[in-house]
């Protein structure tokens, strides 16, 4: 009941005129730079930090919030309409939502986003709400054993949704592994694979190697396949630009399990918002009626990543706002916004400045409610971005992919590699393989070795460690159960639909 | 030049290099390019940024622009810095101690000595602490550890040959322990860091002070230690040496000049700098960010460059980060 009456509260605050125009300013602005390729929350914010420095502080708190929730939102419409995702959060995704967009469903595809952002956001906020301080202390009980189980689960997952072909699909996630080794190894501080290019040092950016899988390579593809039988123009709209009641229907389980999915994992300190839009995806896969639609358009696959990736972006609020623990790069640099305004994110935030973190929980609701709003009604603008002449589309897609490139990261060997690897996605399209294992791979293998090496490292090699932590353990007989449970149910003569739901 | 203010002394010397441009008098740049050479948000980008604001707020300078190259420690940045500003008497990039070891461990071709040391600006401080449930109570208590076996005592800290591992490093060597075998767990951005230490899962953390503050405050964490020489005011907890062990060691950080500057540009450079480092509104955003006033002026920082290069250099070979 406290915490009701400090977030009715925090309401009152969120709700002052000046407050609601913060709000605004942000969630248009974060939009605006979800959907231009390069610029993520995290520059914004940045930038904008020495303007607001004479700021009242809650207003720009409230509108960093606006910016960061956003951004989650504007990073879903050039994944789904273009292919190229801003962020990594949306890789997953570009993998089903381009799909749909292509079918002529971009309407429904970006719907059932906007609306699961807003179901996730809303949910998880509540959830910061109510749970924040006792989530915090869960959170940092987690180690590097259990990151490493987690890591294990989401590969496991993830593999069974590899496509056709195991083998291809191992090989996709091998390349990718290697390009995740590329750079200074973190915990010895010894380049890797970096072949002396300073460039490199840092490693690839994921969100670099993303577009050039994605879209260079899938640009190239289609025009090696101009003037060839078959290939028919991409349709904007066909059926209803809406969700239909079967869309509805469809979506709304996916939206809660990638909250479930999005909100714990984000509040991990080392958790991220990757990792859950993997496993709701691998989840709805596995839980979907008609998992063959997977690869092709499957609304559950965005309906449960986008709510995951959202949730996360609330959960990260956890640890800054309890803990003081910055882990996001957007999250950092609110922290060092706090910080400009003497405030000291931690344990005693909650006391010491209880207005202004009650107002920024307040305002992420009416940022969400904002954001829905100011989303919806351009579905049917965003679509028609598809009615373009496709050689002119992809033109304007390998335009908009290298300057967002260029725009993150100015360097001519950033180029490079965008070529080169958008060249060798070209090659596997050709050839048949999976591409989004190589993303996967780039992302879990570097934090998997990580963790890995971490826990062996405190527990001075004894690897027993692995299994002795009582959540590393729950999370490894989970991977265990999803790798040869399968197998056990098809040999038992189960049908794996038969006990679900 | 007490009876005149700032902004008319500024105009004066910029006045008077454009009419006479004569050697001997300092050349103040009325417009900078400031270069941040990591992502926005990290230290040095928030220098570029508080130096922005305090320039053009205080009229130093009519306008100050700020561009972030990132990457590798800062040896992307420097390298485009020393290509892009050769004799530009506009242009300071920032850099500190993370800089001096990057540049070591990477085998970076372009080096401090390519660029003009301006100035030394900041500093933090770093601590050791450990987390409250810590059997470990003092640095006594922690230097018999790391003495007894080295890598039984675990370091949770920041990335690896950072300032962090070098504190670290520093310590087990002073303890009489080898330096090198020092089982440092980096970790990337502070927030990995800090779960690591608060839930005890490492024996000690290592930061700069700031970082832990708020968490001593409220009883999670216990100042083992910071390296401030003995007698340093407005420290929050107890030195190192008060406890036995005699380790200073700031992360600092500070401005340089594009290569082949003529003594007047130099001058200039260091006259605007000097001015900003000394104004109100510079000691007030540093006292707000927990940041120490450590200003030195060229000469002095050069000095200062040479000797802290050697100490670093000398670490990092025990650690096997750089090899010859």
């Amino acid at each position: 009941m406290e915490t009701l009456s400090l977030l009715l509260n925090g309401l009152s605050i969120a709700i002052q005129p000046a407050n609601l125009l913060f709000a605004l300013v942000g969630v248009v602005l974060g939009t605006a730079v979800g959907v231009l390729p390069g610029i993520g929350p995290a520059m914004t914010v940045a930038l904008l930090l020495p303007v607001t420095f004479k700021m009242d502080p809650a207003g720009s708190l409230i509108m960093f919030a606006g910016i960061y929730y956003g951004g989650m939102y504007g990073g879903s419409t050039t994944s789904i309409l273009l292919n190229t995702p801003g962020e990594s959060a949306s890789i997953v995704t570009a993998m089903e939502g381009n799909k749909m967009a292509r079918a002529g469903r971009g309407g429904p595809a970006l719907a059932t986003a906007a609306i699961g952002s807003f179901v996730a956001g809303t949910i998880a906020t509540a959830l910061l709400a109510i749970f924040a301080p006792w989530l915090a202390e869960v959170a940092i009980a987690f180690g590097p054993e259990d990151y490493f189980a987690l890591m294990v689960v989401a590969f496991i997952t993830v593999s069974a949704t590899f496509g056709s072909s195991r083998l291809r699909g191992l090989t996709s996630l091998a390349i990718g592994l290697t390009l995740g080794i590329v750079g200074i190894d973190k915990l010895t501080g010894q380049p890797r694979l970096s072949f002396g290019v300073p460039d490199l040092l840092d490693g690839l950016e994921v969100t670099t190697v993303a577009v050039a899988m994605f879209a260079v390579g899938e640009a190239m593809a289609v025009a090696a396949q101009r003037g060839k039988e078959g290939e028919g123009t991409v349709e904007a709209i066909r059926g209803s630009l809406w969700m239909t009641a079967e869309d509805w229907r469809r979506s709304w389980k996916p939206w809660l399990r990638g909250t479930a999915f999005g909100f714990p994992i984000g509040a991990l300190p080392a958790g991220g918002a990757e990792i859950p839009t993997f496993l709701s995806y691998a989840a709805e896969k596995r839980l979907a009626t008609n998992p063959e639609e997977f690869g092709h358009g499957a609304i559950e696959g965005v309906a449960g990543p986008e709510a995951a990736n959202n949730a996360s972006a609330a959960g990260t609020l956890v640890p800054l706002l309890t803990l003081g623990i910055p882990t996001s790069a957007t999250a950092a640099i609110m922290l060092a916004g706090f910080q400009q305004y003497n405030l000291q994110p931690g344990p005693l935030l909650f006391v010491t400045s209880a207005d202004v973190v009650w107002g920024l929980i307040a305002s992420l609701f009416i940022a969400n409610v904002m954001l829905i709003v100011l989303n919806l009604p351009l579905v049917g603008l965003w679509v028609r971005l598809l009615s373009i002449p496709r050689p002119w589309l992809y033109g304007g897609i390998l335009v908009f992919a290298t300057v967002g490139v260029l725009a993150a990261k100015a360097s001519l060997v950033e180029l490079g590699v965008v070529l080169a690897l958008g060249l060798m996605a070209y090659g596997m399209r050709r050839f048949d393989y999976p591409i989004a294992p190589v993303v996967v791979g780039m992302i879990l293998g570097p934090m998997a070795e990580t963790q890995l090496r971490r826990a062996l490292q405190i527990s001075n090699g004894d690897a027993s460690v692995l299994v002795t932590s009582p959540i590393s353990a729950t999370l490894l007989a989970v991977a265990v159960l999803a790798l040869l449970g399968p197998m056990l149910w098809a040999r038992l003569g189960w049908s794996m639909k038969a006990d679900e739901d | 030049m007490s009876t005149i203010t700032r902004r008319e002394a500024v105009a004066l010397g910029a006045g008077l290099a454009a009419v006479l441009a004569h050697p001997a008098i300092a050349q103040a740049p009325t417009e900078l390019k400031l270069l941040a050479p990591a992502a926005p948000g990290g230290g040095w980008d928030q220098t570029a940024r508080t130096m922005q604001s305090v320039l053009t707020g205080e009229r130093l300078v009519r306008s100050a622009q700020v561009t972030n190259v990132a990457g590798a420690g800062g040896t992307i940045g420097i390298a485009q810095f020393v290509n892009s500003s050769r004799g530009d008497p506009g242009a300071l990039m920032i850099s500190g101690f993370v800089m001096v070891g990057a540049i070591l461990m990477n085998k970076a071709p372009v080096t401090l000595d390519a660029v003009t040391p301006v100035a030394r600006l900041t500093g933090e401080w770093q601590a050791l602490v450990v987390s409250a449930a810590s059997p470990i109570k003092s640095v006594a208590d922690l230097a018999a550890a790391v003495k007894a076996d080295v890598s039984r005592v675990s370091w949770g800290g920041g990335s690896a040959g950072g300032v962090d591992h070098i504190t670290a490093a520093m310590f087990a060597g002073l303890a009489g322990a080898d330096g090198g075998k020092v089982n440092y767990i980096a970790h990337s951005g502070g927030g990995e860091a800090m779960a690591a230490i608060l839930s005890n899962r490492v024996t000690v953390g290592v930061g700069g002070v700031s970082e832990f503050e708020q968490h001593v405050k409220s009883r999670r964490l216990r100042w083992l230690g910071i390296t401030a020489p003995e007698g340093t005011a407005g420290l929050p907890g107890p030195t190192l040496t008060a406890g036995g062990l005699k380790l200073e060691l700031q992360n600092w950080r500070g401005v340089f000049g594009g290569p082949g500057l003529s003594d007047a540009q130099k001058a200039g450079l260091g006259e605007v700098v000097e001015k900003m480092a000394k104004s109100k509104a510079w000691a007030d955003q540093l006292a707000a960010k927990g940041w120490q006033d450590t200003y030195l002026a060229a000469d002095a920082f050069a000095a200062f460059l040479k000797e802290e290069n050697a100490r670093v250099e000398g670490v990092l070979r025990n650690l096997g980060l750089v090899r010859a």
